[in-house]
């Protein structure tokens, strides 16, 4: 029964190669079909693997041997256990949604595209499947490259659009910064220890030096910090939003970039070990939140202000795992995936009801046409901006306690970033769908609800980031810590032990009522208005300019290289390399030239050279040993 | 007499030939010189025949030097033959191209 | 200084001095006619190391018959000193300067090898090259190669023949 592990990836495999394969020949139909079933059956299994592996121990599952050289022997293995099931939940249940929302979303496409989408989509799952399950990191590496791949395609869907091209290569190239250090750390990890298996490795901690630890961790940080967009690599996930909507939703809000939370959560017994490595993560983690926080403010385009957002959250994660709360952080990538995948949902409803468009300065007043996505889209406002015990505040709120406990300075720097979020979705919420339509009368016109296929998902998802955070209800508030119980034969829980801690709760519970409400006001009286104009001066340019820190990049780091490359190219290599190249051509084409002028066809000549070739033949052997003696010096 | 001046007589007579092959451009003369060069070697040969009887004296007497001096009668023999040959196609160089100007030879270049 | 020395010296002095004159001589009958002293003076050397037999061999067939040949064919032609062709200055002094660094280097060589120190060849004495000696061994242990021999001639005879026949 062990092996039935194994099926989960194997279902979207055979998607992909399916649908892949017979893109041409297929239906749209037949290709939703395929693609969402796939999933469907991953979920399934994964249900069934969930209720097998509740309180029990989690096991190996061993296929084959993947690399078996000598004494080295990595072998391509799955681990299930109850954090590696948690992950296959969210990624097949919330895959699947999304792949029964792609069939309506995608369907103006043509066949073979619809089918290249759901392939992409379908190898996106089984990479993540495979990154989740494998039981070493270099089968977690495999998984990870191929997330990036089928990152790198999906944004690049519509490739005819160089700007998307762009913007696909771009979160490619600095996935694979990322993706370096990540490499770095499991070769670090191998040449010490000689395994990367995640049992073996733990086991064999001890044996490591603190400063070995420290560059490991820092160095899958890095790896994370490219998957997850974290500063400074984190300029990547808002271009990515080229893709389509249900793209954005899965991978780049969802699943693929919490990759680096779960990297971070399954090797937390490495992190438990560094002060330093966990400071740098929290640090990073908390500052990513606030610039991306504050970047979310003052963007214009719906999926930007969403991305922004999802960047934002990535850091709440990433400082959950920081101070040691590695439960939490997995948490909040559980109800982060139900809100955000739903909020991505809605708004590639409304840019579906809007015919393409995304700027929100131009909607406005949508909650007449579109009951269900708006008010499915306000549950995910509320979620994320943590009104009370949706599943948003239930994570937030452990996030925020558990920094608390470990530094004041760090919690007050975390409240304003949950402020932040509060302030950007409340705007992004009133401005697209409350107040006056701001677009032109076509587009007016041409507003309607979406189909069933679409707001099933979002109904669904709704629920889920209304009531997920109730597995984890604090003590405080009568409720259980399921969350935390079953995570814990994996991951330690931090447990907030004391009679402060309930009081905590209930201030921040008071804290987040009243922060909200103040919120509300402000911003409804701003943004929930029939004229918007969404030019920003002065600081607020700053931050709508995203702190211009595309810009800095470009000077300091894409043009310096490019210059760079230039002068390699039009130098180096013209007249260098190329000038050794052809300088070597020339120079045979050109001596051949001079000694084919010796083969004159003078049999005089000939002669002359027999005789100086005698000369030299005999003065050779009757020098061979000095001959001999000069060569042995030289070399 | 040493056979150190015999050595340097035959090397000067066989150099002599190399100069006349390398310098002359009549096929006749060059011919000639390496006859020239071929005598050389066969005075050298004799030379050395008798060498090896004056280092050998009493030790198979009849047969110490023969062997050489029989190895120039048949150079010679083979020269006699070589020279018909040679001068056979020196003169149908000659019937085609009238010259025996090896300069005219210079179609092995092609 | 015996007579044996003085007339080596002669010879050696004729041999290189006609030798170099087959060389320089403009027409080319000049160069055979010195080309014969040259067989001569060779002649000569082998009287004086008592190889009788080959000093004849050597006038019969190279002074003889060769030579006649060679001045048979270069009175055929008609050659003489004007159709003589000449090669320019600069590949005449390459052709003496490698010839000379041929003979520096065969004459350095021969000088320096251990075999031929303190040896001497025999002047007027001993019956190697004595024409029963040479004959008893001849038809003794090469008579197969010396059969041979006449092959070799008759195919060069049918050779020159076919070569020299007009087409």
């Amino acid at each position: 029964m062990n092996s039935i592990v194994s099926l989960v990836p194997l279902f979207p495999l055979l998607g992909f190669l399916i649908n892949g394969l017979f893109r041409k020949s297929l239906s749209k139909t037949a290709a939703g079909i395929i693609g969402s079933g796939a999933v469907l059956l991953s979920f399934i299994i994964s249900v069934y693997l969930f209720s097998d592996i509740k309180g029990n121990e989690g096991y190996i599952v061993n296929l084959f041997d993947f690399i078996n050289v000598a004494s080295f022997k990595i072998s391509f293995a799955f681990q299930v256990d109850q954090l590696s099931v948690l992950f296959l939940l969210i990624i097949t249940g919330i895959g699947f949604l999304i792949h029964v929302y792609s069939t309506a979303y995608m369907k103006e496409e043509v066949p073979a595209d619809f089918a290249r989408y759901f392939a992409y989509l379908n190898l996106f799952v089984f990479s993540m499947l495979l990154l989740v399950l494998g039981a070493n990191y270099v089968i977690m590496f495999i998984g990870w490259e191929g997330v990036g791949l089928c990152s790198y395609l999906l944004i690049g869907y519509w490739f005819s659009n160089t700007d998307y091209n762009y913007a696909a290569k771009k979160a490619f190239i600095m996935n694979r910064i990322g993706d370096l250090g990540f490499l770095l750390a499991i070769f670090w990890i191998l040449g010490k220890l000689g395994t990367a298996t995640y049992s073996e490795v733990f086991d064999l901690r001890n044996t490591l030096s603190e400063t070995d630890i420290t560059a490991i961790t820092l160095l899958l940080f890095v790896g994370a910090c490219g998957k997850s967009a974290q500063i400074p690599l984190y300029t990547w996930l808002p271009d990515a939003m080229a893709g389509p909507t249900p793209v954005s939703a899965l991978i780049h809000a969802a699943t693929m970039v919490t990759a680096g939370v779960y990297m971070i959560a399954r090797s937390n017994v490495l992190y438990a070990m560094s002060e330093v490595s966990s400071d740098v993560v929290a640090v990073v983690g908390l500052a990513t939140a606030i610039l991306a926080g504050t970047i979310a403010l003052y963007q214009n385009d719906i999926k930007k202000v969403l991305a922004y957002s999802t960047v934002s959250q990535l850091g709440f994660m990433f400082l959950a795992l920081g101070v040691g709360a590695y439960t939490t952080g997995v948490f909040h990538v559980m109800t982060h995936a139900f809100f955000k995948a739903l909020m991505f949902l809605g708004a590639g409803s409304v840019i579906h009801a809007m015919g393409g468009e995304q700027d929100i300065t131009k909607m406005g007043g949508l909650y007449k046409k579109l009951p269900k996505t708006t008010w499915t889209f306000v549950i995910g406002v509320l979620a994320i901006s943590g009104f009370p015990f949706t599943s948003g505040f239930i994570s937030k709120d452990e996030i925020l306690i558990s920094v608390f406990e470990k530094s004041q300075v760090l919690y007050w720097f975390a409240v304003f970033a949950a402020v932040l979020t509060a302030a950007y979705m409340f705007r992004l919420m009133w401005l697209v769908f409350f107040g006056g339509f701001r677009g032109t009368h076509e587009q007016e016109h041409h507003l309607h609800e979406s189909p069933a296929a679409m707001t099933i998902p979002l109904i669904i998802l709704a629920i889920l980031a209304l009531v997920g955070g109730f597995v984890q209800l604090p003590e405080a508030f009568g409720g259980k810590e399921y969350f935390n119980e079953f995570l814990s034969p994996v991951v330690p829980a931090m447990s907030h032990e004391g009679s402060s801690v309930a009081t905590t709760e209930y201030y921040m519970l008071t804290g987040t009522v009243i922060g909200l409400a103040v919120i509300y006001f402000l911003t409804r009286k701003k943004f929930a208005v029939s004229m918007f104009e969404g030019v920003y001066t002065g600081v607020k340019k700053f931050l709508a300019d995203k702190w211009y820190i595309d810009e800095l990049y470009d000077a300091f780091i894409v043009n310096p290289l490019n210059a760079f490359a230039g002068f390699l190219k039009s130098v180096v290599e013209r007249s260098g390399i190329d000038g050794l190249v052809n300088g070597v051509g020339r120079f045979v084409n050109y001596s051949s030239r001079q000694v084919r002028l010796l083969q004159s066809g003078q049999v005089g000549s000939y002669i002359l050279f027999m005789v100086l070739s005698i000369t030299v033949f005999f003065l050779v052997f009757w020098n061979q040993d000095n001959i001999a003696h000069f060569l042995t010096n030289i070399f | 007499m040493p056979i150190q001046y015999y050595i340097a007589l035959a090397s000067c007579l066989f150099c002599i030939g190399v100069v006349g092959v390398l310098t002359r451009r009549n096929a006749i003369i060059i011919f000639m010189c390496i006859e020239l060069m071929l005598n050389a070697v066969n005075l050298l040969l004799v030379a050395f025949s008798k060498m090896s009887f004056g280092a050998h004296p009493g030790a198979s007497e009849i047969a110490a030097g023969t062997d050489a001096q029989l190895f120039v009668f048949f150079i010679m023999v083979v020269a006699a033959a070589e020279v018909s040959v040679g001068l056979a196609i020196i003169v149908m160089m000659y019937r085609n191209i009238h010259s025996v100007d090896i300069n005219f030879l210079n179609r092995l270049k092609n | 200084m015996s007579t044996s020395e003085i007339l080596f010296w002669f010879l050696s002095v004729l041999a290189l001095f006609s030798a170099v004159m087959v060389l320089v001589s403009k027409n080319p009958v000049h160069s055979v006619l010195w080309l014969i002293v040259v067989f001569f003076s060779i002649s000569g050397h082998y009287l004086l190391l008592n190889a009788q037999f080959l000093a004849i061999v050597n006038i019969i067939v190279y002074a003889g018959a060769i030579m006649v040949l060679f001045l048979f064919v270069i009175m055929l032609m008609n050659l003489n000193r004007e159709s003589e062709p000449q090669k320019n200055v600069w590949m005449k002094l390459f052709g003496v300067i490698s010839g000379g660094l041929l003979l520096t280097i065969f004459v350095s060589a021969f000088r320096s090898s251990a075999d031929i120190f303190d040896k001497t060849a025999q002047l007027n004495d001993g019956d190697v090259g004595l024409i029963k000696n040479l004959g008893k061994v001849l038809f003794d242990q090469y008579a197969f190669p010396f059969e041979i021999s006449s092959v070799l001639f008759l195919s060069a005879m049918v050779g020159a023949v076919v070569i020299g026949k007009k087409e």
